[in-house]
């Protein structure tokens, strides 16, 4: 266990790497940071600029592995660079990386949790109207992209505060500096509402269905027929044999839906106001600032990563066949 | 005493199809019932309906009484309180029938305390209890267990524990043994036995084979087409069969104690239930059929016990028909002389090894060990000559036969296929090669791409060899295995398994090659089906001079087409020889328990045999327990004296001749002499 | 013979046929309602800026006097070109990988899984956002490559699981005995048989890839003026322009959601028809 955990990690620390590498030197090709400075008035000086450029490590005249050298050696040590107005990249990520995970841990928990047991559900009642309920319910909802929802959720919401008279529920930001105390806590309550829902619909959906296919697959194996046979009743049985064994399944689809939701919650924050690292994505394309996008990118590689790890650990421990005695 | 008596039960599934058509029967307290039928008879949806266990699509109707409550129809509460109770169930594949998250302990354990106020731990000793009762070693440690780390007999032990955990007054056995090794067979056969003895309840064992029921049950209900044609005690259906199925199922047997002579096969498949004859379901397939057996289907006429569904059941009784009698017995094969002293070797395996790396865990995936698959034998083939080879699973017999198919460099040793050695060949002189090697599978199912038409199917080797004229010998190969040229037409799915089969055979004779593989090619198909296709196989070989490599577990069936048979445990070879030598003076221990295992469709001679039980299940082949294999589990080594002994753990013996043979080797320190 | 038994099957799950109707109605609307229109998608009305659906106007106009009935359909031509595209592309590439993979194991296996796995830690969003405008305005086509080139990763891995399995199967062994040549059987023998399961896949990739060609043209990076997409539009008519003016984001992007539920619809009726013993 321990080596092959070991070997697990170095691999996925070449992955990310070789991944991070690859954006890094994509993004500096393909990026222009001297549109920034360019076009101005006053007009920058050359010089100055290209200075400006080169102790950020943007300056495209200089050769693009030279760059990456500079880059990676930084990135070593634990520095990721500047961005395009010199700003740190460490202090930038260390905002927004919290204001993510945030977003991204509520939303896989509730997600997956609210999901599985809402497929189950339907899986015991299968054919009956609940269970259709659900099932149009979740198509509905899984062809309904992030962003459109997102949009929805701003414009109902809009109405709905606009009907009461006053701001009840709040879709831009993530709190009100004005606020302190209980009512700042409740009031970063309140702008997760939109959010969470936006990001977690999603995923309640498809876990739903992975779950209610998954469950019905046990359902007509053999083990819950002997479950029964012992004198259990089929709502027993379905609980006890067959949901506890078709979470197995639906566990190996934990890295895929994290994945999605990773996409999902650039929109999410994008529309809702909140600085996290979905935000910098967009916003460090935008302004072609180099070493924001390699920082976002190895961002995201952890991040399927270690979902992948978990995925994997999960199902170990849900499954006593694939654990190593 | 009645127990369970079952009235006119149908089933009907929803298109309706009705896969269940009128079953009656009844089981007394102690009494055993054998419920005897192929596939798609309709034995296992008859239990299924006793334990209303159906999937809720199913309709079903008449009467199953339990003390004399009807069943059917009754409350869900009430109906709970029974089932694992008072009437419990075996299920066929012990592995399936586990949940695979929980442990063994826990699931007899949660059995024990659905109908019982026990507290945790009281039931989890009562499970460990019962764990020991069904013969499992170690009972408190093993019942920690999970599913997946139990062997084949083993889970079905711990099933047979979990059926009697509330002392159940009905048993019903759904093919308790099909999915096992003979020799565990027997094991598992003994443990229901002990169960029986230990409960008192009454039994009701489904299965195809015949002579399980013959050493078990009393009673014996055949059913075909989901409906029962003939019932009685076990001797009057095995010694004065009165429904020609009933008749023809015995005589399609190969037996273990007959020598070497045609199977009657009885033509054609069993009607799908979807799709029955007008009249008698039988009478497309029965020898004995007249026009009136097509005007309507005959019931069971009950004649106190007995009982049989034939309108020329009277006829049959009169006139003391048997089997033989009613199904014409084919022509003799006439074999080509061989000349024994100029053997012409077409196969050569010289010490050959296979070793696999075993990984564990599906995730955490990492090297455990290496599995002594084969681990150095040696045999050869002549040309016209079958050499059958035996084993239980796990033996090693399919990777040899992979290992010479693969026509490969060996990881150690060598295969001679027609004097080349398959370690040097180029691939040009391995593709030539392959016209002369051909395979037939196991799973007629599997062996055939679904998504080709027969024709395709047939045309592939001919075209990758470059053959001309491919439809007209397509049509040609077709008749040869008995079919008709202008199926074709049709895809794979749409024929029976024993046609599949010959397609299968059709397939692999199309280049004319000289040596087949067959891989267990009977074992996947019914008895009636399966004589047909040993039939056929025997002809084919006299006709066309077919050397065959034939790889099976079955002995008897081995018995009626090999010319020599080689025995293997765990990757060794125990014992080869010709046929007549090793089935009539076995040499080695395993080879005597193994053919005392298997049982015998008469009920007077199985029951009457002294029967050689082995210890345990099969060591693990990754390892391998020093000097010879078999000494964990040699019944012999147990009577021998303690110097004598000690050799059999240190010391590995080699296959040597035996005196007084021609052709017969064993490789046992201690082998049994011949008299002669 | 075959093929009807299917198709027979597949035609009696409700799904596929509201699917079917759906896709078809919404394909004649994006092809066939531009002729009924008034106005073409290139025409600017002046005299009518962001003016609600009415006669005239039949869905609004936008900000700059396009007719919306018009630019919308134009606009769900393009994604559901792109979908189809990229479905078709990413579909290929994921049998042609996973089946070599799958079925020649050993290093071959070992190279091409660790390219798919790189692929898939890479953020696959991102990296087609910094590509993406830096190609020839107007370059629909590279687009749709570089959508596809990311969106086969998922498929090839199951591909691949279900060829380790195909590979023992005794046909595929049967063929291998009979001295065929590798290729000759993945294409014969192995790719066929996964053929319910490419069909499927290639169902839910179409809706797939019209979603990720829509979120990344939402933020610019995807279908750029002058075409437009259904992402584009939603992305001019969201944020604050749909709360005032809702046409804007309203008709986009409901026609996306009907495009992407109907697909899926068609999709999850083939799963169910097609592939009874797999829920994946």
């Amino acid at each position: 266990m321990g080596t092959y955990l070991l070997r697990r990690l170095l691999s996925s620390v070449i992955l990310v790497a070789i991944a991070a590498s690859l954006a890094y030197l994509l993004a500096a090709s393909s990026l222009n940071p001297r549109a920034n400075y360019t076009g101005r008035q006053p007009p920058i000086p050359v010089g100055v600029v290209d200075s400006t450029l080169s102790e950020y490590n943007l300056n495209d005249k200089t050769p693009l592995l030279e760059r990456y050298g500079t880059w990676v050696s930084g990135v070593v040590q634990g520095d990721f660079g500047k961005t395009w107005d010199g700003g740190s990249v460490n202090q930038q990520m260390g905002q927004r990386v919290g204001v993510s995970l945030r977003l991204l841990l509520i939303g896989t928990l509730l997600g997956s949790t609210l999901g599985v047991a809402v497929g189950a559900f339907a899986a015991i009642r299968q054919y009956r109207i609940s269970d259709r309920a659900i099932g149009v319910a979740s198509f509905v909802v899984m062809a309904v992209p992030v962003f459109v929802l997102a949009t929805l959720l701003t414009i109902g919401a809009t109405g709905l505060n606009g009907a009461v008279g006053h701001t009840l529920i709040e879709y831009t930001g993530e709190y009100n500096p004005a606020l302190s105390g209980v009512d700042q806590l409740l009031n970063r309550l309140n702008h997760l509402i939109l959010p969470t829902i936006s990001l977690c619909l999603g995923q309640i959906a498809f876990y739903s269905r992975i779950q209610r296919n998954m469950m019905l697959d046990v359902l007509g194996q053999d083990f819950v027929r002997t479950a029964q046979a012992k004198g259990l009743s089929r709502r027993t049985a379905l609980v006890k044999h067959a949901l506890r064994t078709a979470l197995i399944p639906s566990a190996t689809y934990f890295a895929f839906a994290f994945g999605t939701m990773l996409t999902g919650a650039t929109f999410t924050e994008k529309i809702f106001g909140w600085h996290g690292m979905g935000e910098w994505l967009v916003e460090s394309i935008q302004h072609n600032d180099t070493n924001a996008v390699a920082a976002v990118a190895l961002f995201a590689a952890v991040c399927v990563l270690v979902a992948g790890v978990l995925s994997d650990l999960l199902v170990a421990a849900l499954d006593p066949r694939v654990r190593v005695s | 005493m009645t127990i369970l008596e079952v009235n006119d039960l149908t089933v009907t599934f929803r298109g309706g199809v009705k896969a269940v058509r009128g079953v009656s029967y009844q089981v007394g307290r102690g009494e055993v019932l054998g419920i005897v039928g192929e596939s798609g008879s309709g034995k296992s949806v008859t239990s299924l309906a006793v334990m209303g266990l159906l999937p809720a699509g199913a309709q079903v109707t008449g009467s199953v009484k339990l003390h004399g409550h009807e069943l059917l129809g009754m409350r869900e509460q009430e109906i709970l309180k029974r089932r694992g109770k008072s009437i419990s169930m075996i299920f066929q594949d012990p592995l399936s029938a586990f949940t695979p998250v929980y442990t063994i302990g826990d699931q007899i354990a949660e059995a024990v305390r659905v109908h019982q106020k026990v507290s945790k731990e009281q039931a989890a000793r009562q499970a460990v209890e019962l764990l020991e009762l069904v013969g499992i070693p170690h009972p408190e440690v093993r019942a920690k267990a999970f599913p997946h780390e139990f062997s084949g007999g083993m889970r079905q032990r711990a099933m047979i524990a979990m059926a009697i955990a509330n002392d159940p007054d009905v048993l019903i056995c759904d093919e308790p043994t099909t999915a096992l090794d003979v020799t565990i067979q027997a094991q598992v056969l003994e443990v229901l036995k002990t169960a029986q003895k230990e409960t008192g309840a009454g039994i009701v064992m489904i299965t195809h084979d015949l002579g399980v029921v013959a050493g078990l049950a009393d009673r014996v209900l055949v059913m075909y087409a989901g409906k029962p044609v003939e019932q009685g005690t076990v001797e009057e259906i095995y010694y004065e069969p009165r429904m020609p199925y009933t008749m023809g199922l015995l005589a399609s047997i190969p037996r273990l104690d007959q020598e070497n002579q045609r199977l009657v096969p009885i033509e054609g498949a069993p009607p799908s239930p979807a799709a029955l004859p007008p009249g008698c379901p039988f009478a497309p397939r029965c020898p004995l059929k007249v026009d009136a057996c097509d005007d309507a289907e005959p019931e069971l006429v009950q004649v106190g016990e007995r009982g049989v569904a034939c309108i020329r059941s009277h006829e049959i009784d009169v006139k003391r028909l048997r089997g033989v009698d009613v199904f014409p017995a084919p022509e003799p094969v006439a074999e080509p002389p061989r000349d024994a002293r100029r053997r012409e070797t077409v196969l050569e395996l010289d010490n050959l090894v296979r070793h696999y790396p075993l990984m564990k865990g599906a995730v955490f995936k990492r090297r455990v060990g290496t599995v002594h698959a084969v681990d150095g034998i040696s045999f050869d083939i002549a040309r016209g000559e079958t050499l059958a080879l035996v084993g239980e699973s796990g033996c090693g017999k399919t990777t040899t036969l992979q290992q010479i198919m693969q026509l490969e460099a060996a990881q150690g040793g060598r295969v001679v296929v027609f004097g080349k050695d398959s370690g040097e060949l180029t691939k040009r002189e391995r593709k030539e090669l392959r016209r002369d090697l051909q395979i037939v599978f196991q799973d007629p199912m599997a062996a055939l791409d679904p998504r080709m038409p027969v024709g395709d199917i047939l045309a592939e080797p001919l075209r990758a060899h470059g053959h001309k004229d491919v439809q007209g010998r397509v049509a040609e190969l077709l008749e040869l295995v008995g079919l008709d040229p202008s199926y074709a037409e049709r895809y794979p799915q749409h024929f029976s398994g024993g046609q599949r089969q010959r397609i299968g055979i059709a397939r692999a004779l199309a280049l004319e090659p000289k040596l087949i593989v067959l891989d267990e090619p009977v074992s996947a198909l019914d008895v009636s089906i399966q004589a047909g296709v040993i039939n056929l196989l025997e002809d084919l070989k006299a006709r066309l001079g077919l050397s065959y490599l034939f790889v099976a577990h079955d002995l008897s069936v081995v018995r009626h087409l090999a010319d020599r048979v080689a025995v293997m445990y765990l990757g060794k070879i125990v014992e080869i020889g010709t046929v007549a030598e090793v089935y009539g003076t076995p040499a080695h221990p395993y080879t005597r328990a193994l053919m005392s295992a298997i049982p015998l469709p008469d009920p007077e001679l199985e029951r009457s045999r002294r029967r050689i039980i082995l210890e345990g299940d099969l060591p693990s082949p990754a390892q391998p327990p020093s000097g010879c294999r078999f000494h964990t589990r040699c019944p012999k080594r147990a009577l021998l004296p303690e110097p004598e002994r000690a050799r059999c753990v240190a010391e590995e013996p080699p296959v040597v001749r035996l005196a007084h043979a021609d052709d017969h080797g064993a490789a046992c320190h201690y082998p049994e002499v011949r008299n002669s | 013979m075959r093929s009807k038994v299917v198709l027979r099957r597949v035609m009696a799950k409700p799904q596929v046929v509201i699917g079917l109707i759906g896709v078809l109605a919404l394909l004649a609307l994006a092809y066939l309602g531009p002729l009924f229109g008034q106005y073409t998608w290139e025409q600017k009305d002046f005299t009518a800026f962001r003016s609600p659906p009415g006669a005239d106007h039949w869905w609004g106009t936008t900000q700059i006097g396009q007719d919306m009935f018009a630019v919308t359909l134009r606009g769900m031509q393009k994604s559901i070109l792109i979908g189809f595209l990229v479905a078709l592309i990413s579909t290929g590439l994921a049998a042609l990988v996973g089946a070599f993979a799958g079925y020649f194991g050993g290093k071959l296996d070992k190279i091409l899984m660790w390219g798919t796995d790189l692929l898939l830690v890479l953020p696959s969003f991102l990296i087609i956002a910094v590509i993406s405008p830096r190609l020839e305005s107007g370059s629909w086509l590279m687009f749709v490559v570089l959508l596809a080139s990311f969106s086969w990763m998922i498929t090839s891995r199951v591909v691949r699981s279900m060829t380790l399995s195909l590979r023992e199967r005794e046909y595929v062994l049967a063929a291998r005995y009979m001295g065929i040549p590798d290729w000759k059987i993945i294409f014969r023998h192995v790719v066929p048989n996964l053929s319910s399961l490419l069909i499927i896949d290639a169902t839910m990739n179409v809706s797939g890839a019209i979603i990720g060609e829509t979120a990344l043209s939402y933020f610019g990076f995807g279908v750029r003026p002058p075409d437009v997409s259904l992402g584009t539009l939603i992305s001019a008519g969201g944020g604050s322009t749909a709360i005032s003016y809702p046409w804007l984001f309203l008709f986009p992007a409901g026609l996306l959601v009907l495009l992407v539920l109907f697909i899926n619809l068609i999709g999850d009726g083939l799963r169910d028809a097609l592939d009874p013993g797999s829920t994946s």
